[in-house]
């Protein structure tokens, strides 16, 4: 009888549960699982969108050098972004923690400016200052004696820049992170270091780090996923120029799929994301379940 | 092995006091305990000695040297922290070794001290694990166990047992006592419990609003406090503190509590003849001189009769609570003693035990 009625009320429970959690499945159905099927079956199709061709279009990916190029560049723009906003991220995150509480709150304030403005508006600024007559970077540059640089029409400038401007807006996301896992770690670790003998540097190899690994991990994990499929900066500040050179996926899918008018070759580039990010996920989830929450 | 010396040191957070000028010598091979309410800045003179925070003024000698100004990695002690501060990513044995690894001590000579310290702690089964698969008290070994494989010069302990049950804090009393009997380094340890202190202490060192009350034995502090103070800290139950009077009539002294006025006896009257007449004293008497009636009396043992208001069983005695003069007074009496809530009992004040108080100073008279 009893037994019964708790069956009853879990039974309750998990569908309340479902049934609040429905909008959100629906939502996300409607804009992410409907739209990745949908471009699965958009790759398989021919240019005109009218017949089957199965793994054509990957087939003819495989042997244009662009592609091949654009997976390189891709990889060089996600990873090298990644290690830098997460290195200046933590660097940063540990001088705001090391502010005093009172001047925290402003310091937090000013470093997070960056990751709210809306990408594609900094972008624009960032576009106005790699100006090659007009900037400012060139006239500082010129003042000083050096020699102007022409930062998005060179291929190794421009792509030095697009990976500036995409660790300078995503840099402030990691310093959040850190700065909150940094307040996580207990104080008494620290001292209790200290004692043990550890200086500065110790203390943040065998502390701070080993504390912060799984913070770390997922947020290397969620920006690497971001910055692999980043769009707006570069196609803002050098649509992919010169000469392809700073092609990231997402803006190449787009110029073959919309600009080129081929929608299946578009579909098809920008499926190519998924096994890289999918075996880099693996990775580093696993790393981060086998580890557990070790501070209990 | 090194005694710490602390000569008028003082600590202000910002304009705020925590220590205001302390003196203490303990010495080699000492267990001293500081204990006090909270916020009595026993914490922070731990944290002093340890070089976990600055000191505003005075010094802190360590072995006979200075170390005001030396970091903790360089004072060559060992702290047991309140929550432990166990490296939560590291095994047991990898706690354990941390400082001594950082020290570069070859691996075999760890190993050996690592052993040989879990062997004494019992805690050899447990060196592959991780603290978070430990229990409490588990914790409270491996933590003592990462001071004790560093051999360290003076031993730090901040409230090692208040996150344990009531149950294990005993055992672990009596555990970390006999590890000092084994391994008798120079050990200072903060508690807020005079339990812990007492059973613990060779010295105990009373603080209260950043000075020292009083230093000394467990006997000493408990027999003989010198403050109010101390008198109220120590004991539990508390002292009994009831305001009183000293009147002198007929060449004797009579304490006058109330209604109630008891002879002193003869060889505290001497002492105590200076205060006749006086007010603002109060009359210090512990629970248990102050107990049911008995057919023998000893001089300086008083009758008196008083009402009880609760009669609390504790198995081998009863606590009995009766008020007297405006404060509630407690006595221990024999469970079969006919003690009832609201009937008259006869009880007797043994004031060959009283400590009288001055309360414009706090002090002992």
């Amino acid at each position: 009888m009893r037994r019964g009625g708790l069956r009853r009320l879990a039974r309750r429970k998990s569908t309340v549960a479902f049934l609040l959690t429905l909008p959100l499945i629906v939502l996300i159905a409607a804009l992410v699982i409907y739209p990745a099927f949908y471009s699965i079956y958009l790759s398989m199709l021919n240019k005109t969108l009218e017949r089957l061709v199965g793994l054509d279009n990957f087939r003819f990916l495989f042997t244009r050098d662009t592609f091949w190029m654009v997976v390189k560049q891709s990889c060089i723009f996600a990873i090298t972004a990644v290690l830098f906003k997460a290195l200046i991220g933590f660097c940063v995150a540990h001088f705001v923690h090391n502010v005093p509480a009172k001047g925290q709150r402003k310091w937090r304030g000013m470093l997070l400016i960056p990751w709210v403005i809306p990408p594609a508006m900094s972008t624009l600024g960032w576009f106005w200052l790699f100006d090659p007559s007009y900037s400012a970077f060139n006239w500082l540059f010129v003042r000083i004696g050096l020699p102007a640089v022409t930062w998005l029409g060179d291929p190794l400038w421009a792509r030095f820049s697009v990976i500036l401007v995409n660790v300078w807006y995503g840099a402030p996301f990691f310093l959040i992170m850190y700065l909150a896992a940094l307040k996580s770690v207990p104080e008494q670790l620290y001292e209790a270091a200290a004692i043990d003998g550890a200086n500065w540097w110790q203390k943040i190899w065998y502390v701070t780090l080993p504390m912060m690994r799984n913070i770390i991990a997922i947020t290397v994990l969620f920006s690497l996923i971001v910055t692999f499929a980043n769009f707006d900066i570069v196609r803002i500040l050098t649509a992919g120029g010169p000469i392809d050179q700073t092609h990231v996926f997402a803006t190449w899918a787009f110029l073959q799929g919309i600009e080129g008018g081929d929608l299946a070759l578009g579909a098809s580039v920008s499926l190519f994301m998924f096994p890289i990010l999918a075996v880099a996920a693996i990775f580093i989830l696993r790393d981060i379940n086998r580890r557990g929450n070790e501070a209990s | 092995m090194a005694q710490v010396n602390l000569r008028k040191v003082v600590k202000h957070y910002d304009e705020t006091p925590a220590v205001r000028g302390i003196d203490l010598d303990i010495a080699d091979k000492e267990f001293v305990v500081l204990v006090g309410p909270s916020g009595c800045g026993k914490t922070t003179t731990l944290r002093m000695i340890a070089g976990l925070e600055d000191i505003t003024d005075g010094d802190i000698l360590i072995g006979g040297d200075v170390v005001n100004d030396v970091p903790p990695k360089d004072r060559d002690i060992a702290m047991v922290f309140q929550n432990y501060a166990l490296y939560p990513h590291m095994t047991v044995h990898e706690n354990m070794s941390f400082g001594l690894r950082l020290k570069k001590v070859p691996k075999d000579e760890i190993s050996r001290r690592v052993q040989a310290v879990a062997g004494i702690l019992g805690i050899g089964e447990l060196l592959e694990r991780k603290p978070k698969q430990l229990s409490g008290g588990q914790r409270q070994r491996v933590a003592m166990g990462r001071a004790i494989v560093r051999n360290p010069k003076v031993f730090l302990f901040d409230e090692p047992l208040s996150n344990l049950d009531a149950k294990l804090r005993v055992h672990m009393r009596t555990e970390i006592k006999k590890v000092h009997q084994k391994v008798r380094t120079t050990t200072v340890y903060v508690t807020h419990d005079q339990v812990e202190a007492m059973t613990l202490a060779d010295r105990v060192v009373v603080m209260n609003g950043g000075h020292i009350e009083q230093v000394g034995t467990p006997h000493e502090l408990y027999h003989s406090p010198q403050t109010r103070f101390v008198a109220g800290f120590i004991g539990s139950p508390a002292m009994n503190l009831i305001p009183c009077g000293l009147e002198e009539a007929a060449g004797s002294l009579r304490l006058k509590m109330g209604n109630l006025a008891i002879p002193v006896p003869s060889d505290r009257a001497a002492r105590y003849r200076g205060f006749a007449g006086r007010s603002g004293l109060i009359c210090g008497l512990r629970p248990e001189h102050v107990f049911e009636d008995r057919r023998h009396l000893e001089p300086g043992q008083e009758r008196f009769e008083a009402v009880p208001e609760v009669v609390e069983p504790m198995g081998n005695e009863n606590l009995v609570y009766f008020p007297l003069d405006g404060v509630e007074v407690c006595a221990r009496v024999d469970p079969d003693c006919g003690a009832q809530p609201g009937s008259s009992l006869k009880l007797v004040a043994d004031l060959r035990h009283l400590h009288l108080i001055d309360d414009s100073t706090g002090r002992v008279l």
